[in-house]
């Protein structure tokens, strides 16, 4: 099943629906690599609040479209972790290291909102 | 025979099987035997206890005044055959008397030195007649057996329940999660953290986060003497999950064993930030939150009410 993705002012939304396979993960990547283009957005917010499972595919995926966006100008946050699902990826290893993250999509903005105007400070 | 806890669990739970004929004229005897001789029986009994040197806890007027109560229980037992009012009896007394300390051996000890008193009473009534002897203590055998198997095991239960109970009390006193501002929680661990406790532990730091939307933790375990390895890196993924749900622990008090134990395992210490003590993780918390910390005497415009103010 397709993620959409939803443009709010110069953040990109993607909205997790269902449980992704491989397939849908890679076609998430590519999205958003190409949105974050076309809206010049400055920050993404990835919500995985209704997944129950985060292997390791969707750790590297996740890890690679921060990375990736980060080259294109823009910042990650994944938000809505559920807390089972955080202690189980911590003990198979996976981390998310440079990954940001944040409780909900309440954060997530906050959190954006900070990344953005810090770096913009820091580019003056 | 006492030696056989199935044996002693089948006795309580099938009450229904009779130990003895009651209607037997052997028992009959028996009973009244005991009733003639309660005073002198029991005084006798007392005084095994003391000379023994069981129920220290407790005074002699207690021990006799318990010694009374389960002699007649004892004799009634005999008689009716069944074991139901002293079970409970048993019960009650192990509620009093075991949080004073008194111990199982204790409890089996009076029981058994019962028995032998009232066995020696039947040698000397019928030391004359052999055969009659060996009658009457085929019927009082069983009976005094089970006697001593019920209290024993309702003892034992009581306890078993009083332990149960204290676990569970513990259980839930070992991780209190509090909030303390605004999306800053503290979870402060007393005493020795083993694998069950740290599982529980993450599982609720990690709810807790969850429901009080909390962007800052600080995770303080002055409290905590020594961790092993395992633990430390429950602690350390414990707070690399948090980081998952967007929110930073700060691990305050760390005592310079545990520390050494982190660096011993090495643990990645970019991931932890450490501060001093509590006192040092609250005001680092209110740091990366933007709370400051006014004294109002010093800012009046503020008002009174005006303690702190997010900058």
């Amino acid at each position: 099943m397709q993620v959409p993705i939803l443009k709010q002012g110069s953040y990109l939304i993607a909205s997790i629906q269902s449980v992704l396979s491989d397939s849908d993960l890679v076609q998430l990547r590519d999205n958003l690599g190409e949105r974050v283009g076309t809206y010049r957005s400055r920050g993404v917010i990835i919500d995985v609040t209704v997944l129950d499972v985060i292997d390791s595919f969707a750790t590297r995926t996740l890890r690679a479209i921060a990375h990736m966006l980060k080259l294109r100008g823009a910042e990650t946050v994944i938000v809505g972790i559920q807390p089972d699902v955080a202690f189980a990826m911590v003990q198979l290893g996976l981390t998310l290291e440079g990954v940001g993250t944040a409780l909900d999509l309440e954060e997530g903005l906050l959190y954006l909102d900070t990344k953005t105007k810090r770096a913009a400070v820091n580019g003056n | 025979m006492k030696k056989k806890p199935e044996f002693k669990i089948q006795n309580i739970t099938h009450p229904s099987k009779p130990l003895a004929d009651y209607n037997d004229p052997l028992l009959r005897e028996l009973v009244a035997h005991l009733r003639q001789n309660r005073t002198q029986l029991r005084e006798e009994w007392a005084r095994r206890i003391t000379d023994a040197q069981l129920l220290t806890a407790m005074t002699k007027e207690e021990i006799f005044s318990e010694a009374t109560s389960v002699y007649d229980n004892y004799v009634e037992v005999l008689e009716t055959g069944s074991v139901e009012a002293l079970q409970a009896y048993a019960r009650n007394l192990s509620e009093r008397i075991i949080p004073r300390g008194v111990e199982t051996h204790e409890v089996v000890g009076i029981v058994l030195l019962l028995r032998d008193v009232l066995a020696r009473s039947l040698f000397k009534k019928y030391q004359g007649d052999f055969e009659l002897l060996n009658k009457v203590l085929d019927a009082y055998e069983p009976a005094a057996n089970r006697i001593a198997n019920t209290v024993a095991v309702s003892f034992v239960q009581e306890r078993e329940r009083v332990i149960r109970q204290q676990q569970e009390a513990i259980r839930e006193l070992s991780t209190p999660v509090l909030q303390v501002r605004e999306r800053l929680l503290i979870l402060p661990i007393i005493g020795v953290i083993d694998a069950h406790r740290a599982r529980q532990l993450t599982e609720q730091l990690l709810r807790g986060i969850r429901s009080n939307r909390a962007k800052v933790v600080v995770v303080d375990i002055t409290g905590v003497p020594t961790i092993d390895h395992t633990v430390a890196n429950h602690l350390v993924k414990t707070v690399e999950a948090s980081r998952l749900m967007g929110a930073s622990v700060i691990i305050t008090g760390l005592s310079a064993e545990i520390a050494q134990t982190l660096v011993t395992i090495g643990v990645d210490l970019s991931k932890m930030n450490a501060v001093g003590d509590l006192q040092g993780g609250i005001e680092e918390a209110e740091l990366l939150l933007g709370y400051k910390v006014i004294i109002a005497a010093n800012e009046p415009a503020v008002g009174a009410a005006g303690k702190e103010g997010k900058s």
